[in-house]
């Protein structure tokens, strides 16, 4: 595997090929916020909390390879304004109430928020319609909270190989669904494995909760990227 | 021309309350009402939500004390998830125990020092740009630092039981999901003044001694003010002693009598009832067995020190053992006496985080236990304001179906409602000019009950509106209702 140097924000920085502008970045100490993404998944650059600005141009950083001599814009004004414009519209196109979530203080898009600040949304709030769905008998699908990151689309299989997790319908009505007779199916593990993968509060394992006390949760001592750039 | 007197907001109480007093033309008194004007609704809007959530969605109904509905919440989940009152592993139920006695005592500095103490130290008609906590803090400064580090005290043992001060997470269905580290203990048992148990308990004491000597010099007021026979109704432990986190429901008579027996509150359904009224969005509960009319009943902390047998801590028995023998051992229905009850449970609150901070079982890992899940559990526990009463049934799919809460302050509804007619009757009824020291006094009468109104109201869907127009003289002239 070759080495690439590029910079980011100005900073020199060496890659290897075939590495995400993500990966390399991380690899230099710099972080670049993420949200779909989720190492050791094939990138869906689905929720563009990523974007860069290569040559002037907006870009996912999560599905697109660093090459030699690319000059990234990351840390601007301009793209962390977007940014927290991202966060914004997750919030207010879902019903995100914090306060009583139990991925709180794990949440990344609750972390997010916070790192950027987010006080008042400049968006209105939409209070969309969705559906709790506790029909299942190892989780719970909490919609309210989804942000359509896919990422319990592309992790959560049978050993066959099928889909457990889809989404349905398009554009603002879209969202999960699951194949109920293999989620019926699913072991403990395979539920913890999916709360954990959902950013959210939108997969929840049945019957637990709050068990991590306040002070000891993900994001409690520090904000959300700070373990790349302390690195 | 009739009149009516509107006292809106109620100040130095919890959420948001108002009072009108009709009079004729005379100026004498026809009704008086205390309504809460505010509706919260948590009844419905917890339905479809998962069990375990209850302990931390219904406590956002106060930020007062929110750990009594969190630890009425987590204590009805425990039944839900098979483990029951009484399977807690022992580190489990003590943390709970350390986190509400130290709610208590943060509670109990607050309404003592914030809100009661301008009455008693510059007079009910004293001016009221005087008669507040910023002029509690200009004359009587100790005092003043003392209420604010006192509460700081409670605070922080909720801290460390629940993870904040304020909307923690510490009692999940079956446990607690933290023990007790020693360097939180230490905190606590050697830290330096003021933040040490031993000083709250000092001061706690002081504060029982100063109403005391108030009282000594306004026997009148403190002994008359408000004062009416009613029932009391608190949980005690079943050996009679004071238990503000678990116990079997006793409710006696005005004369002492017992009206419930030591009763277990998964059945309070059968012993007690809620009666809705069209002008207040309260309900209004009483013991059944004595119907509507004559089974309103007080709660709270002198209706726990009438129900009561002895006080398991040494310092407040003695104080209790006084304040039997002011009323030779019976029921005291004195509204004011409220305060000194209050007091002495602050004193009994710090005694009790003393013990426990010093129990080892606090330390240990055990921290949650399950059973056999069933679908229906009650949870009740002695808020600071009184009995409290969450009842949940979920569904097949673990979903909450159901919610009833009877909030402390909803089950004094009644009396505070006779506080506010006896003030009324007694100090405003006939006379020619009403002062500003005269509508704080039926201020007065409510502040004594400690109401927390922004936690009472829930009934979502049972609560008939009605509304009348009614002319100057008093006459309704049109009345709809929904």
């Amino acid at each position: 595997m070759s080495t690439i140097q590029f910079t980011i924000d100005g900073k020199p920085c060496t890659g290897k090929s075939g590495q995400t502008i993500v990966e390399a970045a991380k690899d230099n100490g710099i972080y670049i916020p993420t949200l779909c993404h989720f190492e050791g998944l094939k990138p869906a650059g689905s929720c563009r909390i990523c974007t860069v600005k290569v040559g002037g141009r907006f870009m996912a950083a999560c599905t697109t390879p660093v090459t030699e001599g690319m000059v990234i814009e990351n840390k601007t004004s301009e793209l962390e304004d977007y940014r927290k414009a991202i966060i914004e519209m997750l919030f207010v196109e879902g019903n995100h109430m914090c306060p009583t979530c139990e991925k709180s203080g794990n949440c990344e898009l609750q972390a997010l928020g916070y790192r950027y600040m987010m006080f008042v949304p400049r968006f209105p709030y939409l209070f969309p319609k969705r559906e709790l769905d506790a029909s299942l008998p190892k989780i719970i699908i909490e919609r309210n909270r989804c942000v359509q990151c896919l990422r319990c689309v592309r992790s959560m299989t049978t050993s066959d190989g099928k889909k457990i997790f889809g989404m349905v319908n398009r554009g603002g009505h879209i969202h999960i669904n699951v194949d109920r007779e293999l989620a019926k199916n699913m072991s403990d593990e395979q539920a913890q494995k999916a709360m954990d993968l959902c950013p959210v509060g939108s997969i929840l394992k049945k019957e637990v909760g709050f068990v991590v006390p306040i002070g000891k949760r993900k994001y409690d001592a520090m904000p959300i990227g700070s373990e790349i750039e302390k690195a | 021309m009739a009149r009516k007197i509107t006292i809106e907001p109620v100040t130095r109480v919890e959420g948001h309350g108002k009072v009108t007093i009709q009079l004729d033309p005379h100026n004498n008194v026809i009704d008086s009402r205390f309504h809460i004007v505010e509706f919260r609704g948590f009844e419905r809007f917890v339905q479809g939500r998962p069990y375990w959530e209850a302990p931390v969605l219904v406590q956002r109904l106060c930020g007062i004390c929110p750990v009594s509905h969190h630890l009425a919440a987590a204590k009805a989940m425990d039944v839900i998830v098979g483990v029951g009152p009484n399977g807690l592993s022992p580190t489990a139920e003590k943390m709970r125990r350390l986190m509400h006695y130290g709610q208590m005592f943060q509670s109990h500095a607050l309404h003592f020092f914030h809100l009661v103490s301008p009455d008693l130290l510059f007079g009910i008609d004293a001016d009221p740009s005087i008669r507040n906590v910023i002029g509690v803090a200009i004359k009587h400064p100790d005092l003043a630092v003392q209420g604010v580090m006192m509460r700081k005290f409670g605070q922080e043992i909720i801290k460390v039981t629940a993870g904040k001060k304020i909307h923690g997470t510490g009692a999940i269905p079956g446990g607690i999901n933290k023990n007790l580290s020693i360097a939180e203990r230490d905190e606590f048992l050697k830290g330096a003044d003021p933040l040490n148990v031993k000083k709250m308990i000092e001061w706690s004491l002081a504060a029982v001694n100063l109403f005391k000597d108030y009282h000594k010099k306004n026997k009148d007021f403190i002994d008359n003010f408000a004062a009416f026979p009613s029932n009391h109704l608190s949980l005690v432990r079943k050996d009679g002693a004071l238990d503000l986190y678990h116990g079997v429901l006793r409710a006696v008579d005005a004369e002492g009598k017992k009206i419930l027996n030591d009763v277990d509150y998964q059945d309070y359904l059968k012993y007690i009832g809620e009666e809705v009224r069209s002008w207040s969005y309260m309900k209004f509960p009483y013991i059944k067995s004595l119907g509507k009319k004559d089974g309103w009943y007080r709660v709270g902390p002198l209706a726990r020190l009438n129900t009561v047998d002895f006080i398991p801590t040494k310092l407040a028995q003695k104080e209790f053992e006084e304040f039997k023998a002011y009323t030779k051992g019976k029921p005291n229905n004195m509204s004011m006496h409220m305060h000194w009850a209050r007091l002495i449970e602050l004193l009994h609150s710090a005694e009790v985080i003393e013990e426990l901070l010093n129990d080892p079982d606090l330390q240990k890992d055990e921290l949650v236990r399950k059973g056999k899940k069933v679908k229906e559990g009650v949870g009740l526990i002695e808020a600071p304001r009184g009995t409290l009463f969450h009842h949940y049934r979920i569904n097949d799919n673990d979903q909450i179906e159901m919610a009833n809460l009877i909030v402390s302050t909803t089950n004094n509804n009644e009396p505070m409602n006779r506080a506010v007619n006896w003030v009324a009757v007694n100090q405003l009824s006939g006379k020619k000019e009403i002062t500003e020291g005269m509508l704080n006094a039926v201020e007065v009468a409510i502040r004594a009950y400690d109401p927390c109104l922004s936690c009472a109201t829930h009934a979502l869907g049972k609560m008939p509106l009605s509304v009348s127009l009614v002319d100057a003289d008093g006459n309704v002239i049109d009345k709809k209702e929904k």
